[in-house]
């Protein structure tokens, strides 16, 4: 059990930086560039997926000793179809104006790789407080780089962030941005600007080790 | 899979079992998610349409669906018809009809544009008009539905002979100004109302010739009521063949 | 009604093309369009499995959901992914020259999220039998016609000198954007002429 806690954290906190679905694993690229021409969309696709994978995650994690692994695949696609479903009607019923622009992509979650590959990869294997953990973890970074996009793109194509007017009325939006193209340029750049610091921080950290190899302090 | 070794009898039971239990948790979330959201749902949508409707038909407080059977126009469709075979009446608080509200679609510049249209009792002028779903592009096409100045060109627009889309200045009352550099949506939404009107305006004219004028004989309080002479039909009125979409 | 089925087709394969335009179907396109030989058999392979979709989701909107709609996206993936499965047995039986050429993709393609966008599309556009057919083959080809071009620009792009950071992901992320750029001049191929 002290393992098991010793382990919460890292298993929590990696999907948001070290293991980040969108900038690390590149998966889920179909959600990440279709709704983010907005902040708003990026946030309501992320937490509906966070719910999405959370719940199913519980779901495998709590039977993964009972399902047969000659079905488990079907199994998890019917689990994850089912909170999809769930979501879709919960949206549909809260926050309809955000659900009419999204329609066939909240839909689209069920065939989301970070989904299927979580429970997959971690759940199917893990206890249940760790596979909340990691699901939960998955679910942040994946809502955070939406988020990320999305506001590179509404402040760049649109002028606004979250709705509100950020320039000043002379502003004239970068259209493309918030068109197609636009998804695919902002996240090649933002993925080239992580390539660039990964790069920087790993001569750093060579650097230090170089330097400070002789003295143990 | 059922040549398993050991017992493969017990071993496919397995399987099926746990697919089968699955399908049921699943079948019964559902379920139980479709009935909790439904009321709210369907709350919204009828929300959305009615908000729709009033803002291009002026002054309307009340609804009636009319639908289109094949050879005249029912009130009160039975159960969630097509939306495309439908058209709303609309009736101030006096109950005199305002007009009908039209939805109608085509091929824009990106997609197709979906439209919902007013036009008043006699099908001669469109009252309003009100852009429902377009992937036209933003900043250009997308002053469709942004531009105030083009959209109030659809209030008081005369149909007649057909609505014509004018670059620079139109002066006639069946001339609409082209929003400049989004010439292509603009023409498209004026094609949509052009080719719906040939549609719905002869089977308006078929209701309005009937004995009993639309709305005089529902019972406000129950506006899905169907008049049994409504029934009755008849053949639409031709003289429109030279309007070809 | 003949011009109605064009428009579909047209619009699916160039002006709303599913990769370039609605971003589906990214997973192969970025990890399997590396050779163009490649992407030509994936890119039938898909457009095979698009049109079985095209015709399942038919029968299962005509004939099944009416009766309970809550049910769509489940029935969908469900019986997508097990018919594909099954005609893949029928064809490696019958032909197994043509399933030779298909070979590995047909399994994975039944994840790919343009196999269940197919089905919702036609769902919520209304389409019957003929313009879902239409709407397959050509949301298929376009599919391809983007996987070959993406192939063919990073086979070329092997041979020369790309700055390192830019190799990998994000020059394939910069290429899709201008390939999306360039096929956003396809618009108004029909507006209200």
């Amino acid at each position: 059990m002290s393992a098991e806690k010793s382990r919460f954290v890292p298993e929590l906190t990696k999907g948001i930086f070290r293991e980040n679905p969108t900038f690390v694993q590149v998966l889920g690229m179909c959600p990440a560039l279709a709704v983010t021409n907005s902040v708003m969309n990026g946030i309501v696709m992320g937490i509906a997926t966070t719910f999405v994978l959370v719940m199913s995650s519980l779901m495998i994690s709590t039977l993964r000793k009972v399902i047969p692994s000659q079905v488990r695949i079907s199994t998890y696609v019917v689990v994850i179809a089912t909170f999809v479903t769930v979501a879709d009607f919960t949206l549909q019923a809260l926050l309809p104006a955000a659900h009419h622009e999204m329609a066939a992509f909240i839909a689209l979650i069920v065939v989301n790789c970070v989904i299927l590959g979580r429970a997959e990869a971690f759940a199917s294997k893990n206890p249940i407080l760790l596979s909340i953990a990691d699901a939960f973890g998955m679910g942040v970074g994946f809502t955070l780089a939406l988020v990320l996009i999305g506001s590179v793109r509404e402040v760049l194509g649109n002028g606004t962030f979250l709705g509100h007017q950020v320039f000043g009325p002379h502003f004239e939006p970068w259209v493309v941005m918030i068109l197609p193209p636009g998804g695919f340029f902002v996240l090649g750049v933002l993925l080239l600007g992580l390539a660039k610091l990964a790069e920087v921080r790993s001569r750093a950290s060579q650097r230090r080790s170089q330097t400070t190899g002789g003295e143990p302090r | 899979m059922s040549a398993a070794p050991g017992s493969p009898r017990s071993e496919v039971l397995r399987l099926v079992a746990t697919l089968t239990i699955a399908g049921l948790f699943s079948g019964l979330s559902i379920v139980i998610a479709y009935r909790a959201t439904l009321p709210r749902i369907q709350a919204n949508q009828r929300a959305a349409l009615e908000r729709a409707v009033f803002e291009v038909l002026p002054d309307t407080v009340r609804l009636e669906r009319l639908t289109w059977n094949g050879t005249a126009l029912a009130a009160g469709a039975a159960g969630q018809g097509k939306l495309d075979e439908s058209i709303f009446a609309g009736y101030t608080a006096e109950n005199s009809l305002v007009g009908y509200a039209v939805p109608g679609s085509g091929a824009g510049f990106q997609d197709t544009i979906k439209l919902i249209y007013g036009l008043d009792p006699s099908g001669a002028r469109v009252l309003g008009m009100k852009v429902l779903e377009s992937r036209e592009t933003p900043g250009l096409g997308d002053k469709i539905y942004r531009d105030t100045k083009f959209i109030g060109e659809f209030r008081e627009l005369v149909v007649e002979p057909l609505i014509e889309l004018i670059k620079g200045h139109g002066e006639a009352a069946n001339q609409v100004d082209a929003i400049t550099g989004a010439t292509i949506s603009s023409r498209a939404v004026v094609k949509i109302l052009n080719q719906t009107n040939a549609i719905w305006r002869p089977r308006i004219a078929a209701l309005a010739a009937q004995p009993r004028l639309p709305g005089s004989g529902t019972d406000p309080a129950n506006p899905a009521a169907v008049p049994p002479d409504l029934e009755r039909g008849g053949p639409i009125p031709g003289g429109l063949a030279g309007e070809k979409p | 009604m003949s011009a109605k089925l064009l428009t579909i087709f047209f619009s699916a394969l160039l002006i709303n093309n599913f990769t370039l335009s609605y971003f589906l179907g990214l997973c192969p396109f970025f990890g399997v369009s590396g050779r163009l030989q490649t992407a030509f058999r994936l890119g039938i392979a898909n457009t095979f499995v698009l049109i079985i979709t095209s015709l399942a989701t038919w029968v299962l909107n005509t004939y099944v959901l009416v009766h309970a709609p809550y049910l769509a996206l489940i029935a969908y993936i469900l019986v997508i992914a097990s018919t594909v499965q099954f005609v893949e047995m029928v064809i490696k039986k019958t032909l197994p020259t043509l399933f030779r050429a298909l070979g590995i993709y047909l399994p994975l393609i039944t994840t790919n999220c343009a196999i269940l966008a197919l089905a919702l599309f036609q769902t919520t556009r209304g389409y019957g039998l003929v313009e879902g057919l239409v709407f397959a083959v050509a949301s298929g080809l376009g599919l391809m016609l983007a996987l070959v071009l993406m192939a063919g620009i990073r086979e070329e792009a092997e041979l020369s000198n790309v700055p390192r950071l830019l190799r990998g992901t994000a020059m394939s992320f910069l290429i899709a954007g201008i390939l999306s750029l360039a096929f956003m001049g396809f618009a108004g191929l029909f507006g209200g002429s």
